[in-house]
């Protein structure tokens, strides 16, 4: 069963149109990939699904996105148990300025989801071993979340997005500003974590996508050019458009 | 984007198994003119070229695994370099073939001349040509061409049939003629064999053009 189906989907910043039509099935326990040139409205697209666009002023989406057979569009959606549900991780990791422990504790004290002080501490050290950051972070939780690498602070992030128990995990270029063994793990997270969440990673890097994904999505100008299996994508799209754009023939 | 920079990479590439592929081409022709012509010196120069052949192999290995190093060729590209190193070793084994019948050749022409067989000229000139068609159809990337010239091996594998028939019998017939009879068997082995790599030579064609496998598939051919 799709995880997340969208039918239709327009999304307007003011009077220009971003995305037409969008049309897509995602299924759970899969990492989806987004790719297309710049401004081609796979982040735009990324964000819709978790309204996270509400915060623009001026935009609007028409069109039906499900996730779980709901409406999150529906105006009595509570937008907050949306994004916590929803977890969205950004291309510049932008930890809070407290410690390692705090950044990680905060989603789950605001949303009231641990019992007491021990059960925040086992939840805290369950989301790091998840992001595969725990045995590094262990001797130091009391310490600034900035002493950490690029890539120790982008996990940190991932860790905070998996802190509130989300089941879909958006990735806007996580390992865009990391170097290639930061990158490499980052890559093995993504990997290890569709067993317990659908995630949906947007970008540019094309060798990327084609290690991490079980499907690629090809946007171009706003629309969905191609959806379809990543082996496929990678050696035999169905679209032209497609197959010059992860050749490199233009974008 | 007109120009990439991997299209240099993989221009040199189609041009080196071009040229692979015609100096195959003349090692089969060269090594039958040989044994039509009775010249061990031809012969020989066919064994001479083989080292050339060699080493241009292992010149298109390094380069295919060069270009998927460096550039991570994807979709038609990938497909490509992919069908190119395995379309390599194929050409190699195909002019080893052409290596052996000019070895059959050296052995033969110690011997005294038998009659003339029609049907290894015929199974030479076929299989020369399907080689130059196959070749042709890779280059033009045309996945139907390539599927016709599979069907044409069925010409050399009933020439093969009948040529060694032909030559049991005149083993048989004719004991003395047993050296240069089992040689030219090995000779019309080796062309049937041939045949069966340009028809590998094809199926890489189909998967270049269209990404389907039709190799261990009769019936897509």
């Amino acid at each position: 069963m799709s995880k997340i189906r969208v039918t239709n989907l327009d999304f307007f910043y003011a009077k220009v149109q971003a995305l037409h039509g969008i049309s897509i099935e995602i299924p759970q326990n899969e990492v989806v990939a987004f790719i297309g040139p710049s401004g081609c409205g796979k982040s735009t697209f990324l964000r819709t699904l978790n309204r996270m666009n509400d915060t623009i002023p001026n935009t609007r989406a028409d069109g039906e996105i499900l996730i779980d057979g709901v409406n999150i569009n529906d105006s009595k959606t509570d937008v907050v148990a949306l994004r916590r549900k929803v977890g969205m991780v950004f291309q510049k990791s932008n930890p809070f300025p407290k410690s390692i422990f705090d950044n990680v504790a905060y989603g789950i004290q605001i949303n009231g989801l641990h019992s007491n002080k021990a059960d925040l501490a086992a939840r805290v050290e369950k989301a790091l071993t998840d992001a595969a950051l725990w045995n590094e972070v262990k001797d130091r939780l009391n310490t600034s979340a900035f002493g950490l690498s690029g890539g120790q602070q982008q996990r940190l992030c991932i860790a905070r997005a998996l802190a509130v128990q989300p089941e879909i995990v958006l990735m806007d270029e996580p390992a865009s500003a990391l170097d290639p063994m930061a990158t490499q793990k980052i890559e093995e997270l993504v990997v290890e974590l569709k067993r317990d969440y659908t995630i949906i990673i947007v970008t540019h890097n094309m060798q990327q996508a084609a290690r991490v994904s079980d499907k690629t999505a090809f946007f171009m100008l706003g629309k969905l050019v191609e959806f379809n299996p990543t082996q496929k994508m990678f050696t035999n799209p169905n679209e032209k458009l497609t197959e010059d754009y992860i050749t490199g023939r233009f974008g | 984007m007109d120009h990439r920079i991997i299209d240099e990479q993989l221009d040199i590439l189609r041009d080196k198994v071009l040229l692979l592929g015609g100096k195959a081409e003349a090692a089969v022709e060269r090594a039958m003119k040989s044994l039509m012509t009775r010249d061990s010196d031809l012969a020989q120069a066919v064994l001479e070229e083989d080292k050339v052949i060699n080493q241009m192999e292992l010149e298109i290995d390094r380069l295919s695994v060069e270009i998927i190093a460096l550039y991570q060729p994807a979709a038609h590209d990938l497909r490509l370099v992919i069908s190119v190193a395995k379309i390599t070793p194929v050409l190699e084994r195909l002019a080893d073939h052409a290596g052996n019948i000019a070895e059959a050749v050296l052995i033969i022409n110690t011997e005294p001349e038998l009659r003339q067989f029609p049907e290894l000229k015929i199974m030479a000139d076929a299989a020369a040509d399907m080689l130059r068609k196959a070749l042709d159809a890779f280059i033009a990337e045309d996945g139907d061409a390539a599927r016709s010239v599979i069907r044409e091996d069925k010409l050399i594998d009933a020439s093969y049939k009948k040529v060694f028939g032909d030559l049991i019998g005149m083993i048989i017939n004719d004991p003395s003629t047993t050296t240069s009879a089992a040689q030219l068997l090995f000779v019309a082995k080796h062309l049937e064999r041939i045949g069966d790599y340009v028809k590998d030579v094809c199926e890489l064609t189909v998967y270049l053009a269209e990404a389907s496998i039709i190799k261990h598939s009769p019936k897509e051919a």
